[in-house]
């Protein structure tokens, strides 16, 4: 019985103090993408738009845009970009509560605000959500289950997955929506006592990510189900969903 | 012997396809049973198009003695007499034959959809998903258990029927499907742009392993190799990868038992060894790490000191948290005996990684096929014989501390050189084979070129679609109780298996 206590004692406490501190992410994290339309110049023969691998980027008569949404984080594009007007950025803060607010034109980004105050009421200090995995390469699922661990330890917010989507106050859902995953995703939701909220996470479920435009997919949950709060990434950073969690239920300050 | 001389390549070599040996159905059954017979095992039997709609089979067998993959192929009628009876191994890939070219193996035991795919052209799908007849026990006191495809906690979808009778499991079917998204049909016609990005995602957890069997895809196909240095910091993403996954694994086996110390030291520290990931590559996941022609980030001095020092650190922190495991009497009373299956069992089925290793089996590409680093750098075989929960967890944890001693000397040996070299555009007309030893088992990719050279056909196995089987075997005779405990053991990926 000594042993587990000794160990606990030598491994500390080990939960990050967020949100009062600003998490550690390593150098190289690709966040927010800057987008500097004054260097955007038109010689470079839509280089960006050709790397995409996932039709993120579009050009208007202002420069590009840079939907969020659909966007991998790989960097192709500001790898080609002769004239460096793309640039990723270290900011993780990422969530956003309209999908068109992910269209980033320059690098604002609107991000998702709080629920209204009827639903803070219901689900500010107690969030239960239930997950849905639709298809996807489980990686998104991996940096939301991390949220459980003590580094991040969720519950402090008063937030908790829950087993039965009848004990749920919403849906968090990861990956495309596969044709084969559509019914159940649908009877999970119908089993979601109203009112509740829906949570896409990680570009598959946004847009389709990776396998947008693929016939075995829907392109993310959009045409299935009302979204509340969308959270860019492939797969969005631990910290990214947590901070977009903590938007919507007006806790950060 | 076999009538004909199959044509053998190594682990990572390109071959004209008018070299692979076409033969008879009979000599292709043959030839398949003799190699068995002989020690090899099935990576990898799937199906090509070919000219007048018919359809081309494709087989691969591991030699670990010869070290090489033999290759044949046959062109197939709409029916043959099932491999399956003889060959237990190829079970799933007869049934994704079946499913993907209407190829009926006859006398198959159990003749069911695979991932229920949806057709482009509005044709019915052969089965809905979830629709299907599972296997029933009658009696009275049989009772049966459905579960999924959402399940209780974080994970992927899939449906598992017991039939149980009391508390004790007679079988469980397990069926998959759900995270279907055709991703082998979406690589056709390539590589393009979004080639890598498929790879990367075809089983997230795995992003390293089935990046670098594609990477070598293309570097066996283009006719050159990337220079050492990259080597080097493949097989260290390669091994960081599967620490992560173990440790994440170790953690995970211990909170399904309730022991709630190294359940939650292991969640931290697998979160840290995917730190040590992010930070050469800035993704946790190891995205962008591994190109074809080398790596597509370096790393310095320094960065590599402060990776050593990490490492060091978390080494010694995951030997406090699972150590505890082997000390306490209870987890062990609840390892011990769980899910076991035999030796002879594992080589029937054709289980493949640590699930394997977890039954005595030498199995591990890294030894028995070695490619890039590995043909340098020696990393020793870790197995145990019991074949249950605990050889499971064993295994894993003795993975741990070769990778991270193998990470060690890697970094330490690091010579200056570039990280990537431009690759050829692949040859026409070509099969090119690539096994590489993931945190989960034996990755497969097999990539044939057309005339134009562009990929006629892709065909990715991921090690779960060997191991699915076993776990369902692993839990005959157990009670239902210990289910979530049996499939952490061998925790198998659902999308990996559904591509
Ligand atoms: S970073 Fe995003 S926008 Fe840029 S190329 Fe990749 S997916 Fe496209
Ligand atoms: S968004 Fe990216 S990380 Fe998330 S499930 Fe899709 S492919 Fe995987």
């Amino acid at each position: 019985m000594i042993k587990p206590l000794l160990e606990r004692l030598r491994q500390g406490r080990r939960t990050f103090p967020f949100p009062e501190a600003d998490p550690e992410l390593p150098e190289r994290f690709r966040g927010l993408p800057s987008l500097d339309t004054a260097r955007c110049g038109r010689d470079c023969g839509d280089a960006c738009l050709k790397a995409c691998p996932t039709g993120a980027l579009s050009r208007t008569e202002k420069g590009v845009t840079l939907d969020l949404g659909c966007c991998l984080f790989c960097a192709e594009c500001a790898a080609v970009c002769p004239n460096g007007a793309i640039r990723f950025t270290r900011e993780y803060r990422l969530a956003a509560s309209k999908r068109q607010d992910l269209l980033l034109k320059e690098d604002t980004l609107r991000l998702a605000s709080a629920l209204d105050r009827k639903a803070l009421k219901l689900f500010g200090h107690s969030l239960k959500l239930r997950q849905v995995s639709a298809g996807g390469c489980n990686a998104c699922e991996s940096d939301v289950n991390v949220l459980n661990t003590l580094v991040f330890d969720l519950g402090r917010f008063g937030i908790q997955f829950v087993a039965s989507p009848r004990h749920a106050d919403g849906l968090l859902v990861t990956g495309p929506v596969t044709e084969n995953m559509r019914l159940a995703l649908e009877k999970t939701w119908a089993a979601v006592p109203a009112p509740k909220l829906v949570i896409a996470v990680g570009a598959c479920a946004i847009s389709g990510g990776p396998y947008r435009g693929r016939p075995e997919t829907l392109d993310g949950v959009g045409p299935c189900l009302p979204v509340d709060l969308y959270v860019p990434g492939c797969p969005p950073h631990p910290w990214s969903i947590l901070d977009g969690l903590l938007r919507l239920l007006d806790r950060l300050g | 012997m076999p009538s004909f001389e199959p044509l053998h390549i190594l682990n990572g070599q390109a071959a004209a396809l008018k070299d692979i040996p076409s033969v008879p159905p009979e000599d292709f059954r043959r030839a398949t049973l003799d190699c068995v017979a002989e020690g090899a095992r099935v990576c990898a039997l799937f199906g090509c198009p070919a000219a007048g709609g018919r359809t081309r089979l494709y087989m691969l067998l591991a030699h670990p003695r010869q070290g090489q993959i033999a290759v044949f192929s046959s062109e197939a009628g709409p029916s043959y007499p099932a491999l399956t009876p003889d060959c237990p191994q190829v079970h799933l890939f007869e049934r994704e034959l079946a499913e993907d070219y209407g190829i009926l193996p006859e006398g198959h035991p159990w003749l069911k959809p695979v991932r229920f795919p949806h057709r482009e052209n509005g044709a019915p799908r052969p089965a809905e998903i979830g629709m299907i007849d599972f296997y029933r026990t009658e009696g009275e006191q049989v009772h049966e258990v459905a579960v999924g495809p959402v399940h209780a906690g974080i994970i992927e979808p899939g449906h598992f029927r017991f039939q149980a009778s009391g508390e004790e499991v007679l079988h469980l079917e397990i069926s998959l499907g759900y995270q279907h998204r055709g991703v082998e049909r979406a690589l056709a016609g390539g590589p393009d742009k979004r080639t890598v990005h498929y790879m990367e995602t075809l089983a997230g957890d795995t992003t390293v392993g089935h990046a670098t069997a594609y990477a070598q895809v293309m570097e066996s196909l283009g006719g050159k190799n990337p220079g050492f240095r990259a080597q080097t910091l493949r097989a260290v993403a390669l091994e960081l990868e599967r620490m992560a996954n173990h440790a994440g694994d170790l953690g995970a086996l211990a909170g399904d038992i309730g022991y709630l110390p190294t359940a939650s030291f292991c969640g931290r520290l697998r979160g840290d060894i995917l730190n040590l990931t992010a930070l050469v590559s800035g993704s946790r996941f190891g995205r962008g790490w591994i190109r074809p022609g080398g790596v597509g980030f370096d790393i310095d001095w320094a960065t590599r000191d402060r990776l050593l020092e990490r490492l060091e650190k978390i080494v010694r922190d995951l030997t406090g948290a699972v150590d505890l495991l082997w000390n306490t009497p209870s987890v062990l009373a609840r390892f011990e005996g769980a899910g076991a299956l035999t030796a002879a069992q594992a080589v029937e089925l054709g289980l493949v990684g640590p699930a394997a290793r977890a039954c005595g089996l030498s199995r591990d590409v890294r030894f028995e096929l070695p490619s890039g680093k590995y043909r340098f750098s020696q990393i020793p075989v870790a197995t145990w014989s019991s074949g249950d929960v605990f050889a499971r967890a064993w295994v894993r944890w003795q993975e741990i501390l070769n990778s991270a001693e193998f990470i060690r000397a890697e970094l330490e040996s690091l010579q200056p050189e570039e990280i990537l070299t431009a690759i050829p555009g692949p040859a026409p007309e070509s099969l090119a084979a690539v096994l590489v030893e993931a945190w989960r088992g034996e990755i497969c990719h097999v990539a044939m070129t057309g005339a134009d050279g562009r990929f006629s056909r892709y065909k990715a196995v991921d090690p779960s679609f060997h191991n699915w089987a076993g776990l369902a075997q692993a839990l005959r005779g157990q009670q239902i109780s210990d289910f979530p405990l049996c499939n952490k053991s061998f925790n198998l990926s659902y999308c990996g298996h559904d591509l």
